[in-house]
C-alpha cells in the first residue's frame, strides 16, 4: 500500500455515515415542478438528469477515480420517492445504537418542512401498504416474511463487459436505432417502447453530463494547484472524465472510471436492492492490464494503486438507511457490492488472470468493509489461485467467500439461460446466481420456515399474537403419523408462498408503472432491443427468488418430532406443545433429551438429512416456475443474510429445543452447535440438498486460527473445498476466528474496530453487530479437524 | 467392523481429492491386531490409503502380518538410550528398534516420528543417538520431528485427569531448528511438524 493508498483509506475509515437531504431536496423540487408533464420513465429519466445537474460534487484531494453518490464520502442520500423517512425515523436513525446514520437537527426540520409533506401518500411505500389486503398485513406482521421492495427498489444487478466496449454515445446509437425501427401500426407498445427509449437517451446524457461536471471541476481545480505532481494528476482525471462514459474506455484508468460513473450514476438514479457490481472485474481489466502493460504506459504497481482508488471509493458508500423490519433483517453499512474473481469465460476458459492475484492482494491489504471479493473455482481453475485465495481467507476477514462456478453455470441452464450467457453470469449480493448484465435477478424476501411450521403445529394460529394467521390444517394431538404432520406443514407452506407472491406481484407492477430505471435499463441487455425497463421484462432473463430461511432449525425439529413423539413414542405431542408455548419452563430434562437425542442436520446422518431433502422438496414444489410478472418464473434460493436473527425473535420456543427468540439456522447452515461430527460430515449433509435446483445456498463454516496455521493446512482447506464443489456445493465461506477473541471484541469494541466477521453472505465488523447478531456467531460450531 | 468401514466409506471423496485415506491410531493400533488387520483388508478393497500410527510395540511376526496390507506406517522413534526409554516410557524399546529395522528391510513405506520432549530427548547426545540409528537402517526413512505443545491439557481436564506435562514448557522454535539440523547432518530428510 502506498502513502496516497494509505491516506486515502484512512480517510475512507474515518468518515462517519450521514444522511444528506439534498437528494431528496432536488427530487422534491423536480416532481413538485415536472409530475404530470411527461409519461412516468421520461419523468423518472428527467428527475435523473435533474440530479446530475445540479447535485454537489467533490474531488479528494489524493484520488485518482472521481465520483460520490453524496456530497461526501460516507453521506447517504434519500430516496423519498420510494420511502419516505418521518422525522421519528431520522431521529432514530441519528441516535440509534447499530448501524447509525448522523443528521442535523436543522435538516430534519428541512425535510419536515419540505420533503415529507409532498411524498406524503405518493411514495411507493405508502402506496403500496396501503393496497396490500389484510391477510398480507396479518402474515408480514408476523415475521412470516419480509418484502424487500416496501423501501428498496428492485435491483440487484451485476454487469457484464458491454460498458467496456460501448460508450453512451454508442448506447444513443442503438437507441436511435430501435426509435427508428419501432412499427407503430403493427406493435401496439409501440409508443410505450418510445417512451421507455426515449428515457433511456435522457439517462445516458445525465450519465455524461455527471462526468463533464466533473471533468470541468478538476480542470479548475487544476489551474489552481502548486504541486506540480497533483496539478498533471487532475488534468488526467479531467481527460478520462471527458472520455469516459460518453466512450467506451481506452486503459486501465478510464476502464475503473467508466465502471464507477456507471455505478454512481445507477445508485443515484434509485437504491435498488442492492448489491450493485461490476461482476467479473478481474475478466474486464484484463485486456486493459495487458495491453497497457505491453505498450509500456502502466506498470504492475500502478494498476495496484489505481484498483486501490476504486476499491476505497466503494467503501466510501454504505447503504441507504433502512427502517423497520428491514433495517432488522439486515442492519448493517455494507451495501453488498460482491467482486467475482475467477471464474469461466464466456468460452468456458479458466477466468483467472494476473489482474486475479492484483484484485486479491488489493482486498487483503486493504481489507475494507466493501466491497468484498469472492473467488469462482470451477474445476478448469488453477490450484495456485485457489491457495492464494485460501492465504487471505486464513487472515480471517471473512472473505473471500468461495463459490463453485461449474454449479452456477449448471443452475443456469436449469432454468433455460445459455451457456455462454451462464458462463459470463456467476453470483451477486451474497450468493444469488444471474446472468450478469443480462438479467433482472430479483430478490424478493425471506420466506421464515420455521415459523411456517409453527403455524402447522398451532392449527394456523400464531402463537406470539395469538391471531389466527394461516390456515386451519387440524389440531396435531390429532394426527396420527408424522406424514399428518407434515401435510399439514406442507399445507401452511402452500398457502405462505401464494400470499406472499400475490403481493410481489402488485408490488412489481407498482414499480414497473412508476418507478422504472431507464439509467440502468441502458446497460442491462436487452431493455434496448426490446424498449422495455429493466422492472419490466427488458432484461434478457427475468427471475424472482424466494429466500428460504432456516432450512436446519426446521428439520431438526421436524426430525425431533419424528423421533421422540411418532417413533419412539417417549414424549406425547401434548407435552412437547404445552413446553413450546412455555418456553420449556420446568421442561428442562424434556429440552435436554430433545437437543441430545435427536438426529440433527448436518452430522451426514440420513436419518435427518433425509428430512431436510423432503422440506426442500415442498419448498422447490411450492415455488419453483410460479410465474411472474414478467414473463417468467419465480426460483428458490437458501439464504438468510441476516434475516434468521430477526426470523429467530419472531419465532417461538420450537421441538429441536431452541428457545423462544434465539435466532433460526443461518443460510443452509446447519443449527448453530447441532453439527457435532466435524466439517466432512457438514458437507455430506449439505451435499445431500439438490443444490442445482435453487439459485444459491449459503454454508458457513468457522474454524479456530490454529488449524490454518501450516501450509500443509491451507492445501487441506483447499481441498476441502474442492471436494464440496465436487459434490455440486455451490459456496462456502470461512470465519477464522477463536471465541476468545470475540469475547474480548464485545467487552473492547474500541479495541477491535478492525475486527472483520462473516455474518452471512457478507462480512461485517463484529463491533458493529448488535447483541444477537454477536452472539450467533459466537454460537456456530468451530471445527477442530 | 461395519460401523467403521460406512464411516470411513462416507469420506471417499474427500480422499479422492487430497489423496488421502485413513490412518489407525490409539492407544496402540497393534493390540488389537486381528481388528485392525480386518479394517485394513477391507479398507484395501475399497482402495482407501491406509496408514498405521505405531510406537511399535508388538510382537514382530504382528507387525510383518500387519504391514502386508498397510500403505504406510508413522513409526515412532522416541529414545535410543534403552534405560532412559524404560525411564519414560515404562517400555524396554529393543522390540520396538529391531521391529524397525525389519520393517525397513521389509520395503515398507515409513515416515519416522521423534516427539520433541525439552528435556527428555532434546538433548545432543540423544539425538545423535537417534540419528545415528535411523542412519544405519537398511532403507532411507523421512523424519518427522514432532515439538512438545500441551494440545492434551483440555483432554485431561475434560476427562478429570492430572496433566503431567503441565509445567512442561513447549520447545522453543531455535531448539527445534537445531534439533532439526543436528538430525539432518546425517543425511536425513527431516520435517519438523507432520
Amino acid at each position: 500500500m502506498n502513502e496516497r493508498i494509505r491516506r486515502l483509506r484512512q480517510e475512507s475509515q474515518n468518515a462517519v455515515p450521514r444522511i444528506s437531504i439534498e437528494r431528496a431536496r432536488l427530487a422534491t423540487e423536480f416532481y413538485r415542478d415536472h409530475a404530470g408533464k411527461h409519461s412516468t420513465p421520461v419523468l423518472r429519466a428527467l428527475n435523473f438528469l435533474h440530479l446530475s445537474r445540479h447535485k454537489s460534487i467533490t474531488i479528494g484531494r489524493d484520488e485518482l477515480i472521481v465520483g460520490e453518490r453524496g456530497p461526501a464520502p460516507k453521506t447517504v442520500p434519500t430516496f423519498p420517492e420510494l420511502t419516505c423517512h418521518s422525522v421519528a425515523d431520522l431521529h432514530i436513525l441519528d441516535t440509534r445504537p447499530m448501524t447509525r446514520y448522523r443528521i442535523d437537527e436543522a435538516d430534519i426540520q428541512t425535510y419536515a418542512r419540505e420533503v415529507i409533506p409532498y411524498w406524503q401518500g405518493r411514495s411507493m411505500r405508502d402506496r403500496i401498504f396501503s393496497r396490500l389486503p389484510e391477510e398480507w398485513q396479518r402474515a408480514y406482521a408476523s415475521g412470516l416474511f419480509t418484502e424487500f421492495m416496501e423501501q428498496r427498489a428492485p435491483g440487484h444487478t451485476a454487469l457484464d463487459g458491454s460498458i467496456y466496449r460501448k460508450g453512451m454515445l454508442d448506447f444513443k446509437l442503438e437507441i436511435a436505432d430501435r426509435i427508428a425501427a419501432l412499427d407503430y401500426r403493427q406493435d401496439p407498445a409501440a409508443a410505450d417502447r418510445a417512451e421507455q427509449l426515449r428515457a433511456m437517451d435522457i439517462a445516458c446524457d445525465a450519465a455524461i453530463l455527471f462526468a463533464e461536471r466533473h471533468a470541468e471541476l478538476a480542470e479548475r481545480t487544476a489551474a489552481d494547484e502548486q504541486d506540480r505532481a497533483r496539478k498533471a494528476e487532475l488534468q488526467r482525471i479531467a481527460a478520462v472524465c471527458r472520455h469516459v462514459p460518453a466512450h467506451a474506455p481506452r486503459d486501465l484508468w478510464e476502464a475503473l472510471q467508466m465502471y464507477w460513473f456507471v455505478h454512481l450514476g445507477i445508485i443515484t438514479e434509485l437504491n435498488g436492492w442492492d448489491a450493485m457490481t461490476p461482476g467479473h472485474l478481474d475478466q474486464h481489466l484484463q485486456p486493459f492490464y495487458e495491453k497497457g502493460l505491453a505498450a509500456g504506459t502502466l506498470t504492475r504497481e500502478q494498476a495496484k494503486e489505481l484498483i486501490s482508488c476504486f476499491w476505497i471509493k466503494v467503501n466510501n458508500h454504505p447503504a441507504p438507511p433502512k427502517v423497520g423490519v428491514t433495517a432488522k433483517e439486515s442492519g448493517t453499512y455494507n451495501d453488498f457490492t460482491n467482486i467475482n474473481l475467477g471464474g469461466l469465460t464466456r468460452e468456458g476458459a479458466s477466468g483467472v488472470s494476473e489482474v486475479s492475484y492484483l484484485i486479491l492482494e488489493v482486498a487483503d491489504e486493504l481489507h475494507l468493509l466493501q466491497p468484498q471479493p469472492s473467488v469462482h473455482i470451477s474445476a478448469k481453475t488453477p490450484d495456485r489461485f485457489l491457495k492464494a485465495a485460501c492465504r487471505v481467507i486464513r487472515k480471517g476477514y471473512g472473505y473471500p467467500s468461495v463459490f463453485n462456478a461449474d454449479e452456477t453455470v449448471s443452475e443456469m441452464l436449469r432454468v433455460g439461460k445459455s451457456i455462454e450467457d451462464a458462463r459470463e453470469g456467476g453470483c451477486s449480493g451474497c450468493i444469488e446466481t444471474g446472468a450478469f448484465g443480462k438479467e433482472a435477478y430479483i430478490l424478493t424476501g425471506y420466506l421464515n420456515v420455521p415459523k411456517v411450521f409453527e403455524l402447522a403445529l398451532n392449527n394456523g394460529r400464531d402463537p406470539l399474537t395469538g391471531r389466527q394467521v394461516g390456515p386451519l390444517t387440524g389440531d396435531p394431538r390429532s394426527f396420527a403419523s408424522f406424514d399428518q404432520l407434515y401435510a399439514a406443514f406442507e399445507t401452511q407452506l402452500k398457502w405462505v408462498v401464494e400470499l406472499k407472491i400475490r403481493g410481489n406481484q402488485f408490488i412489481e407492477r407498482t414499480y414497473a408503472l412508476n418507478a422504472p430505471a431507464p439509467f440502468l435499463s441502458v446497460v442491462i441487455n436487452d431493455c434496448i432491443a426490446r424498449g422495455r425497463d429493466y422492472y419490466d421484462g427488458g432484461p434478457r432473463y427475468n427471475t424472482n427468488y424466494i429466500q428460504c430461511c432456516g432450512i436446519g432449525t426446521v428439520t431438526d425439529s421436524l426430525s425431533a418430532i419424528n423421533t421422540h413423539v411418532y417413533q419412539e413414542k417417549t414424549v406425547g405431542m401434548e407435552r412437547l406443545l404445552r413446553a413450546l408455548a412455555a418456553d420449556f419452563k420446568g421442561e428442562d430434562q424434556l429440552r435436554q433429551t430433545l437437543q441430545n437425542k435427536t438426529p440433527f442436520f448436518g452430522n451426514d446422518d440420513d436419518r435427518a438429512d433425509a428430512i431436510m431433502q423432503r422440506v426442500y422438496a415442498s419448498l422447490f414444489a411450492a415455488i419453483d416456475g410460479q410465474p411472474n410478472t414478467k414473463g417468467s418464473a419465480y426460483h428458490l434460493n437458501m439464504l438468510s443474510t441476516t434475516c434468521h436473527v430477526y426470523f429467530g425473535r419472531m419465532l417461538g420456543a420450537t421441538p429441536n429445543g431452541r428457545l423462544a427468540g434465539a435466532p433460526e439456522s443461518d443460510g443452509t447452515s446447519p443449527s448453530q452447535g447441532a453439527d457435532r461430527n466435524g466439517p466432512t460430515a457438514v458437507i455430506q449433509s449439505l451435499a445431500k440438498m439438490d443444490q442445482i435446483k435453487s439459485g444459491g445456498t449459503l454454508l458457513n463454516m468457522r474454524f479456530l486460527p490454529g488449524m490454518l496455521q501450516s501450509e500443509k493446512d491451507l492445501d487441506q482447506l483447499a481441498h476441502l473445498i474442492r471436494t464440496y464443489f465436487r459434490m455440486n456445493g455451490h459456496h462456502i465461506q470461512f470465519n477464522v476466528v477463536d471465541t476468545d477473541t470475540l469475547r474480548r471484541a464485545q467487552a473492547a469494541p474500541a479495541e477491535h474496530r478492525d475486527l472483520l466477521v462473516r455474518v452471512a453472505g457478507y462480512s461485517d465488523y463484529f463491533v458493529d453487530l448488535d447483541r444477537y447478531h454477536q452472539e450467533e456467531i459466537i454460537s456456530r460450531t468451530a471445527q477442530l479437524t | 467392523m461395519p460401523d467403521l468401514i460406512e464411516a470411513v466409506g462416507k469420506d471417499t471423496l474427500f480422499f479422492d481429492q487430497s489423496g488421502g485415506g485413513v490412518t489407525f491410531s490409539g492407544g496402540e493400533p497393534l493390540c488389537q491386531p486381528e481388528f485392525l488387520i480386518a479394517a485394513l483388508k477391507q479398507c484395501g478393497e475399497l482402495e482407501i490409503h491406509r496408514a498405521v500410527d505405531t510406537s511399535g510395540c508388538a510382537d514382530g511376526r504382528i507387525v510383518l502380518n500387519v504391514a502386508r496390507h498397510t500403505d504406510l506406517f508413522l513409526y515412532d522413534v522416541k529414545i535410543l538410550d534403552p534405560v532412559k526409554h524404560r525411564t519414560h516410557t515404562g517400555m524396554d524399546n529393543t522390540g520396538i528398534l529391531s521391529n524397525l529395522r525389519m520393517l525397513s528391510e521389509s520395503g515398507a513405506a515409513i515416515i519416522i516420528r521423534i516427539p520433541l520432549v525439552p528435556g527428555v530427548n532434546d538433548d545432543s547426545e540423544s539425538l545423535a543417538r537417534t540419528g545415528e540409528f535411523i542412519a544405519g537402517l537398511p532403507r532411507k526413512h523421512r523424519v518427522d520431528l514432532l515439538p512438545f505443545h500441551r494440545g492434551a491439557r483440555g483432554k485431561y481436564a475434560k476427562l478429570g485427569l492430572n496433566y503431567a506435562g503441565e509445567h512442561l514448557p513447549p520447545a522453543p522454535a531455535e531448539r527445534v531448528a537445531e534439533a532439526a539440523r543436528q538430525l539432518t547432518n546425517f543425511g536425513l530428510a527431516v520435517r519438523t511438524g507432520g
